[in-house]
């Protein structure tokens, strides 16, 4: 792997011209191309000193044409290729360049990527937006997404209404298949969070309580949180990053797919046909899901009630049942039914709006499960506001 | 008012998105029963043209009118009433990964008509027969190969009889024995319903068995380069790069004209 500039004192081939002499062996094949990059500066950048005398040369001024010489070169591959591409782009200073003595096959090459034109009217031709230009979009896309949510929301209740008027098109038996998997298969992580937070409720209560004597009244916090609050919400997200984040994928690698496409194309709507049967089983099951979730908060509270607090089974029971009424369940219930409305709308969404990408599959995922979040939160603070004014 | 042998017209069609043009100043006729097939380099916005034909996308601007019917100016139920008329097969099937091939075929009879569950599983039989997938009925869409999805693809385009077929590179994918049973089943449709056919493809072989007509669209000059009969094209070729697809790109040598 050797070269030469031969500038046309030496080279004797006329007035202006540099000769390249590149011989040897400049693919570097076998064992030497495999042994570790560390530390190998020469192996790494290639050729970075023959560009380098290249430009002192050029700089020194006088040259007009830059010819090769190759016929002592043994063997070559892409990364010559490169550097002579990197020299033909050096042209700038109305260098001639005569390709003439590079091997036939590299020219080829060379001409072949360059047969197909780059596309020129995108990409790195936009200068970065600055600060404020990036703080404007936002704001205004903020703005815009906010009200694509809402059209979303508003067309999928509607047709919701189309189903209670029969005017709906989509599969029964899908909705069977979402409800299972939206309620029985989500019991156990359903199940394991909510105890866990019955016993987190239960210890941060009695901290507090047993400073007054008040031990009993843990039962009272765990079970008023746990159903008006806790279990709601939280039921929510673990659905919003189970199941949200599904229904995003599915109808993402559909869109993918150009099934969505298809739907349209004989008449269709997807939203009837995709979004409708997801809403309705979260609908359906979060209901279910929150009782089941207030019982085993409760549940949970009670273990630390009469192993860490020494409080009577007969005695916690008596105050759990004293201090909640039908309203408080209720109310979660509804939230629930409310939150899984939301998830499934918004997995929805951002699946139906998913780019024909595996990546944008994936963010359409992501995204659900972060709005998703969002949007409980959101709500459940909305929520608690209104029942505190409205007295429930 | 306007010419009934006449099925689609485009006038002026610009089509792109946001500010990134892809085509501009389009204008074409496609025939009552004629196999019409879009020819074009890759990227150069074949796929996009079929999408704006079948109405999945608004052209920025400029008009396509199906008959007298002006379709992105028509209130959405009439352009629905005519999308029933179409038949679509997609680049990659598209089929609805959840259903069954059967039930592929089947859900869009069931829509859009009244018939009984008999005369449904009748017409889908023969529907998958005529594409070569006998027997399959019951196989969901990822456990049949690349090409088989084209076909079952295919006899879900045809489940309608529809009045017009887009088909967005139907031999793609299929070896040759099957392709050119494709090609003799798309002259069949023609002559026998009188279907009129609107093809995307490569395959010059393809385009020169089947095409009764034929637009050259260019991804560098951004417009249609070439409107005829591509044999036609290919003796006159408007265009050397119309020339040079037609002819597979012979008489041309890489070294010539593009090397620096
Ligand atoms: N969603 C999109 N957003 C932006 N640009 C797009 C989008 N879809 C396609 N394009 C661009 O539009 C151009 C035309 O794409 P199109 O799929 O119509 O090409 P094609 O002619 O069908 O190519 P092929 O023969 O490879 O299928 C391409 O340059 C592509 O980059
Ligand atoms: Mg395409």
């Amino acid at each position: 792997m050797e070269y030469l500039l031969k500038t046309y004192g030496e080279s004797d081939r006329g007035e202006g011209e540099l000769e390249l002499v590149v011989s040897g062996d400049w693919a570097e094949r076998g064992d030497s191309a495999l042994v570790s990059a560390s530390g190998d500066n020469k192996r790494r950048n290639f050729g970075a000193d023959l560009l380098s005398d290249l430009e002192t040369a050029l700089q020194a001024g006088g040259i007009s044409k830059i010819r090769f010489d190759t016929s002592n070169l043994t063997d070559w591959d892409s990364k010559l290729i490169v550097l002579i591409i990197a020299i033909q782009q050096q042209k700038t200073q109305n260098i001639e360049i005569d390709d003439a003595g590079l091997p036939r096959g590299l020219r080829q090459l060379i001409a072949l990527s360059r047969a197909a034109p780059a596309r020129g009217d995108r990409g790195d031709a936009k200068p970065a937006p600055g600060i404020l230009e990036t703080v404007g979009q936002q704001t205004i896309g903020v703005f815009s997404r906010f009200k694509a949510s809402s059209q979303f929301l508003g067309v999928s209740l509607q047709s919701f209404g189309r189903m209670f008027t029969g005017k709906a098109r989509y599969q029964k038996s899908d909705v069977r298949d979402f409800i299972f998997a939206a309620g029985p298969q989500a019991l156990p992580i359903v199940s394991i969070v909510n105890i866990l937070l019955g016993v987190i409720l239960a210890f941060m209560g009695a901290v507090q309580l047993k400073q007054f004597g008040a031990e009993i009244y843990v039962a009272n916090l765990v079970a008023l949180g746990q159903t008006r609050e806790i279990a709601p919400m939280m039921t929510a997200i673990v659905m919003a990053g189970r199941t949200g984040a599904a229904y995003a994928a599915q109808l993402g690698t559909m869109q993918v797919n150009e099934e969505v496409d298809a739907l349209k194309t004989f008449g269709f709507s997807p939203i009837d046909f995709l979004v409708l049967p997801r809403m309705l089983a979260l609908a359906v099951m979060m209901p279910f899901l929150v009782l089941y979730a207030d019982a085993l908060g409760i549940f949970g509270g009670y273990l630390i009630g009469i192993t860490v607090l020494d409080i009577s089974t007969i005695e916690y029971i008596e105050q759990t049942r004293a201090s909640i009424d039908i309203v408080d369940v209720a109310l979660g219930v509804f939230k629930g039914s409310v939150f899984g409305i939301l998830v499934a709308v918004t997995g929805c969404m951002h699946g139906m709006n998913s780019g024909r990408s595996a990546s944008a599959v994936g963010d359409a995922a992501t995204k659900a499960v972060v709005s998703g979040i969002i949007a409980i939160i959101g709500m459940t603070a909305m929520f608690s506001v209104l029942a505190a004014v409205l007295g429930i | 008012m306007s010419d009934p042998h006449i099925a689609i017209s485009v006038r002026d069609l610009k089509m792109g998105f946001g500010d990134f043009i892809i085509q501009r100043d389009l204008n074409f006729d496609i025939k009552t029963g004629e196999i019409f097939v879009i020819m074009g380099d890759s990227g150069s916005g074949k796929s996009t043209l079929l999408r704006h034909l079948i109405g999945l996308q608004k052209p920025l601007f400029g008009k396509i009118n199906y008959a007298d019917m002006s379709f992105w100016d028509a209130p959405e139920a009439q352009r629905k009433a005519l999308s029933k008329r179409f038949g679509v097969l997609y680049q990659s099937g598209a089929l609805w990964s959840s259903m069954t091939l059967f039930e592929n075929v089947a859900m869009p009879i069931r829509e859009h008509t009244n018939y009984g569950e008999e005369r449904i599983a009748a017409l889908v039989q023969f529907k998958l027969a005529l594409v070569g997938l006998a027997g399959f009925d019951a196989y969901y869409p990822s456990e049949i190969s690349g090409g088989m999805k084209k076909r079952a693809g295919l006899a879900r385009a045809l489940a309608l009889d529809p009045d017009i077929l887009f088909f967005d590179e139907p031999s793609a994918g299929l070896d040759p024995i099957s392709a050119k049973r494709l090609d003799d089943l798309i002259l069949e449709l023609r002559d026998s319903l009188g279907t009129t056919i609107v093809v995307v493809t490569h395959e010059l072989a393809s385009i020169y068995a089947i095409a009764d007509s034929s637009i050259f669209v260019d991804a560098d000059a951004k417009t249609q380069t070439a409107l005829g009969p591509p044999a036609y094209l290919r003796d006159h070729p408007p265009t050397a790069k119309v020339g040079e697809f037609l002819r597979r790109g012979d008489g041309k040598n890489l070294n010539e004209g593009e090397a620096v």
